[in-house]
């Protein structure tokens, strides 16, 4: 550690500014930047997005003379393409929670909220800040996705379909959008619950132990009730064929931001209760 | 300034701040002290608004924390608990902070410089020793230049070096005009530090005085006497009104509430031999334990009698 200066004067500060939304965003956005797991998780995703369509498609390229013509029809491009989407949702989910379930157990959070004492701006701050960073992430590995996926099967005509075609364009976007809403209520869990292992608990436990659990329901209830669950009526962002028993795309991505927008809610109001 | 009335901290069952009124005024160090869980960081805490108070109320500057529009302009405080992401740089933390009120990036690194944590800045702080993590935290309390300044133990792992630099900073602050609270559990430090004390125990006020009269309180009329004739000494000095005795060994005791030379004068007079007569000197740390404890073990009788 160098000497301290033997002068202990503080120097003045010539400009004084007041806390404003702007500028909670840019703090935030320093934040989110300057921590070594942001960026793991952020290249994590992005790779996985791209890399698990291109396997999909090197397997399915080499296997394709030996299918069946029912295992042929039941490939579908899109489906190719998006499979890293469902991958990529937890690195995504992770960080989302991890965003400001770091704040709490490294105490980060008493600094935040000393600068910014009425709380909310800091939420909002950083959801917009990981929105943006996530779609920003997301749209251009979907579409990287999608452009490689379809140069490794341009061999095999069943599995070309064109970016301009009905409802292509629609589900790539529509799973970085979804990508990018599973992040945001992530760290509306992850301000709910507060700690890491309990956050992103919660959130595997509405994703991925709810949706089998279904399955021990009665068809009938199964197919009524799964179609509402956060990670279907999401799933319909991307989906490509519509069941009965599911929600449009529109729907299920209206459902899904609702589920968001609820548990933003419940973050907010205890986020300006709660004793830090 | 910084005003609190009737403030308390229910935590569950436990009372851990209990009707604290007080005022810290401008211009003058004020230690806030206290034995170690006596409530004062939890006061801090109130004050900042991160908990909210179960009863009564707390302003800085006149207004609660949470109204200012620019906080870190009207008060820059340093907790005890850690409050920096470890994985994040000295540098990064101050600048995320910086930015929440528009504060350019020099004043990052001017305050940086200040507290001598150059070398280190880009390092993260998660591989900071306790003294460099105090520093950072006297770092972000002085970015915003604020005109109230409240740090919680804040030589707390600091060489000798730095906790003269922290003193002699914290007068400077307070000779600017500033109101300057800071919190020890060590009386000697604020003995070194502050003018006025604010003395908590159990969560309640025990003494709001300057650091003058707490000396002076402290430094009362306590004399060991040693006397082949103790008994008749007891006798004569007894006649001085406000006078008492605390045996000591066989054969002397400590008379409190005379000097010394008031004590050897009227053995003389009586013709008393005397084999010693020592002054006892309670040092401020034993006079702030005594305070402390007193406090402590009246507490806990109110308590076993309310039971």
């Amino acid at each position: 550690m160098s000497a301290v200066s033997p002068n202990v004067r503080l120097p003045r500060l010539e400009v004084t500014g007041r806390v404003a939304f702007h500028r909670v965003l840019l703090s935030e956005w320093t934040k989110l930047r300057s921590v070594r797991s942001t960026k793991w998780s952020l290249v994590v995703g992005f790779l996985l997005t791209i890399a698990f369509p291109v396997i999909f498609a090197f397997v399915t390229r080499s296997h394709w003379h030996s299918m069946s013509p029912g295992e042929r029809a039941g490939r579908h491009p899109l489906d190719i393409a998006l499979a890293g989407v469902n991958v990529a949702q937890l690195a995504i989910a992770v960080l989302g929670v991890l965003l400001i379930s770091a704040e709490y157990s490294t105490g980060s959070i008493r600094s935040t909220f000393t600068a910014v004492p009425k709380r909310l701006p800091v939420l909002w701050a950083k959801l917009l800040d990981y929105a943006i960073v996530s779609l920003v992430l997301m749209v251009p590995a979907v579409l990287a996705s999608f452009f490689a996926s379809q140069a490794i099967l341009h061999s095999i005509h069943p599995l070309q379909i064109s970016f301009s075609q009905a409802g292509v364009a629609r589900s790539l976007l529509g799973g970085a959008l979804y990508v990018m809403l599973v992040g945001i209520f992530a760290l509306a869990i992850g301000a709910i619950i507060r700690n890491t292992a309990g956050g992103i608990a919660t959130f595997a436990g509405i994703f991925f132990v709810l949706p089998p659990l279904m399955n021990i329901l009665p068809t009938s209830w199964n197919n009524a009730i799964t179609q509402y669950l956060p990670s279907e009526a999401g799933r319909q962002l991307f989906a490509l064929h519509h069941a009965a028993h599911t929600l449009t795309p529109l729907g299920g991505g209206l459902l899904f931001a609702g589920y968001c927008a609820a548990a933003i809610a419940v973050a907010a109001v205890l986020l300006v209760r709660r004793d830090v | 300034m910084i005003e609190a009335r009737e403030l308390t901290k229910d935590y569950g069952e436990k009372r851990a701040v209990d009707g604290l009124t007080f005022t810290v005024q401008p211009g003058i160090v004020t230690g806030f002290l206290g034995p170690n869980g006596s409530g004062k960081s939890t006061t801090m805490r109130l004050i900042l608004g991160l908990d909210a108070p179960t009863r009564g109320d707390v302003t800085v500057n006149g207004r609660h924390y949470r109204d200012h529009n620019a906080p870190l302009h009207e008060v820059g405080s340093l907790l005890e608990a850690r409050s920096v992401h470890t994985g994040r740089s000295a540098y990064n933390h101050l600048l995320a902070l910086a930015q929440t009120h528009g504060i350019p990036k020099r004043r990052v690194s001017e305050v940086i410089d200040l507290v001598g944590l150059r070398e280190v800045a880009r390092k993260r702080t998660g591989q900071f020793s306790l003294g460099m993590g105090q520093r950072l935290g006297i770092a972000a309390a002085l970015l915003g230049d604020p005109k109230t300044v409240m740090l919680d133990e804040p030589v707390n792992g600091l060489d000798p070096e730095g906790i003269h630099w922290v003193r002699n900073l914290l007068k400077g602050l307070a000779a600017e005009g500033r109101t300057v609270f800071v919190s020890s559990h060590l009386m000697s430090e604020m003995a070194l530090t502050a003018d006025h004390l604010i003395v908590i125990g159990r969560g309640k006020l025990i003494a709001d005085t300057s650091v003058d009269d707490f000396v002076a309180r402290a430094s009362q009329k306590v004399v060991l006497v040693r006397s082949p004739e103790v008994g008749r000494l007891r006798e004569s000095l007894a006649r001085h009104p406000g006078v008492s005795f605390v045996d000591a060994d066989r054969g002397s005791v400590e008379v409190h509430g005379l000097t010394a030379e008031q004590v050897g004068e009227e053995a003389a007079a009586d013709g008393i031999a005397l084999h010693e007569l020592t002054p006892q000197q309670a040092s401020l740390e034993e006079a702030f334990m005594n305070l402390t404890r007193d406090e402590v073990e009246f507490a806990a009788e109110m308590e076993e009698a309310a039971a």
